[in-house]
């Protein structure tokens, strides 16, 4: 019988990225992805961006096409979620009642999203949007003259308002802090893109309580607020936060705090297993602490960290975390996270939509938003990386090239 | 169908029929070839699917968008002939075309 190699549970970004990886760095011996989901794995930032257009079809969603898994000797085991993981015998207890032998596993379970615990969360038209299933069920209920209740003014919500609008639908935004995208720091980012949205037709309730979600015969038909106004609506899409998938580490007794804990090779408490992506606590030796990441470029970082360690390769640099967000025809670029910092610059102009929001810690740049300034963002990629202090007084003059700034 | 080649920066050369409609970039994420990380999967907006294109198609396949130049600019060791391969759309005119990588894309 052969040995049975690398297990990765999580046929996500991540999942599915570790596995080519492995097989990159000329990693041999077995490789299977166990996928609760029925599909190979794919790409979900399109899902609440192009592919919700109609401007991306299933196909260019594939993370790899399906010859890649039997050419590459990746065997995908989809459908079937992990029930159990007994760390002693290295195996997987599987929904189906089969057992799965690991001399490697890597964990890369992500997150789900968060559930908002109020009456009538269980009837037709309470929809959330994380999975590829998620996202069929939202665009079939997308179209002119569909009215759209987005709970939730973070990235999701705002990009599945963009994307109803230009299905035509009506949509409205339901939040509960006096601000969209409240986790950012600047006043800035979040005042431009109500504006912009406003603009295109979109309307926003802040700071208001969800108190239920109304329907008729099992059908939503409204979401109604602690101030007792309903608002009428076919689809209300739940847009809160995820949480992460971390139950089958937790039950096994892996290190968790809010998320796997892993070390920067992604290596888990437990030496044989790893964990990748959403799921996990990870060090962020830039900002000198952990935290938990929800972005394509966490999971590729750590899939390349996991398959590394794993083929024994030296441990790759740190990357600085960025991620990006499409909203009409405005491309959102972000890296760093405002951790510790101290003052806040805007370069150019948010009147002309194109401008960047700089965090800044001393001289040095801890994080950067950049709104269709693509040098900027790249610029401020690298400098967050390096922490060389910058000019301040030239970061501030739009006429003072990036190339310049970063020069120093 | 269009036979592009892609040139890993070790020389190794792989040969593949892209559909026309794709980008060079998922051409080459499609056939799992090295050396074209595609992290934002086209979206323009992270830099890392670089390629050279062969001066005898320069031509053909187009210049930089002001977006792929910015975000270029930034990126390591950039050439006249420096594209992000997810902006180039593979088109019947492109058959045989040949790009190379660089020696990385972070």
């Amino acid at each position: 019988m052969s040995e049975p190699g690398v297990v990765i549970v999580g046929a996500g970004h991540a999942g599915g990225t570790a596995a080519a990886m492995l097989r990159q760095y000329g990693y041999e011996g077995a490789v299977t992805i166990v996928g609760d989901e029925p599909i190979a794995p794919y790409q979900r930032p399109p899902l609440s961006k192009a592919w919700l257009k109609g401007e991306a079809d299933a196909e260019a969603l594939m993370l790899r096409p399906l010859s890649f898994y039997t050419e590459h000797g990746v065997e995908l085991i989809l459908g079937v979620r992990v029930t159990s993981l007994d760390r002693t015998a290295k195996s997987l207890g599987l929904a189906d009642g089969k057992t799965l032998a690991y001399d490697k596993l890597i964990i890369a379970t992500g997150s789900r999203a968060r559930p908002l615990p109020a009456p009538g969360a269980d009837l037709k038209g309470v929809l959330f949007l994380r999975s590829a299933a998620d996202a069929e069920v939202l665009k079939a209920a997308l179209g002119p003259g569909k009215r759209l209740a987005v709970i939730g003014g973070g990235y999701i919500g705002l990009e599945a308002a963009a994307s109803g609008r230009a299905l035509g639908a009506d949509v409205v935004v339901l939040e509960r802090e006096d601000r969209i995208l409240a986790r950012v720091a600047a006043g800035v980012l979040p005042k431009f893109f109500q504006a912009y949205h406003e603009a295109k037709g979109v309307r926003f309730e802040l700071g208001v309580q969800i108190e239920a979600f109304v329907g008729d015969g099992g059908v939503l038909t409204g979401v109604r607020l602690a101030d007792g106004r309903v608002f009428p609506c076919d689809e209300a899409l739940v847009g809160i936060g995820n949480i992460p998938n971390d139950e089958l580490a937790r039950d096994a007794g892996l290190e968790c705090a809010g998320g796997i804990v892993v070390d920067a090779a992604a290596r888990t408490s437990d030496p044989a297993i790893f964990a990748i992506g959403d799921v996990t606590h990870r060090p962020l030796p830039l900002y000198d602490r952990m935290f938990r990441l929800e972005s394509v470029a966490n999971a590729l970082e750590q899939a390349k960290q996991a398959a590394g360690a794993i083929v024994g390769r030296p441990a790759p640099p740190p990357e600085v975390t960025w991620n990006w967000s499409d909203q009409y025809d405005i491309k959102l670029q972000m890296a760093g996270i405002a951790f510790d910092a101290d003052d806040i610059l805007v370069r150019g102009d948010p009147a002309a939509a194109r401008f960047a929001v700089f965090h800044l810690r001393g001289p040095v740049i801890r994080a950067v938003e950049a709104v269709n300034a693509p040098s900027e963002f790249m610029a401020a990629r690298q400098l967050i990386g390096s922490q060389k202090p910058v000019d301040r007084a030239k970061l501030a003059d739009p006429a003072v090239s990036m190339k310049e700034v970063a020069a120093g | 169908m269009a036979k592009i080649t892609y040139i890993e920066f070790n020389g190794k050369e792989h040969v593949v029929d892209v559909k026309p409609g794709l980008s060079v970039m998922e051409g080459a994420v499609k056939n799992n070839i090295p050396g074209i990380d595609a992290d934002c999967g086209g979206a323009c907006a992270c830099a890392t699917c670089h390629v050279y294109v062969d001066a005898a198609w320069q031509d053909k396949t187009g210049s930089q968008s002001a977006m792929e130049e910015s975000m270029l600019d930034f990126a390591e060791n950039v050439e006249p002939n420096s594209r992000l391969s997810c902006q180039i759309k593979v088109t019947d005119a492109l058959d045989g075309l040949v790009v190379r990588m660089p020696q990385s894309q972070h």
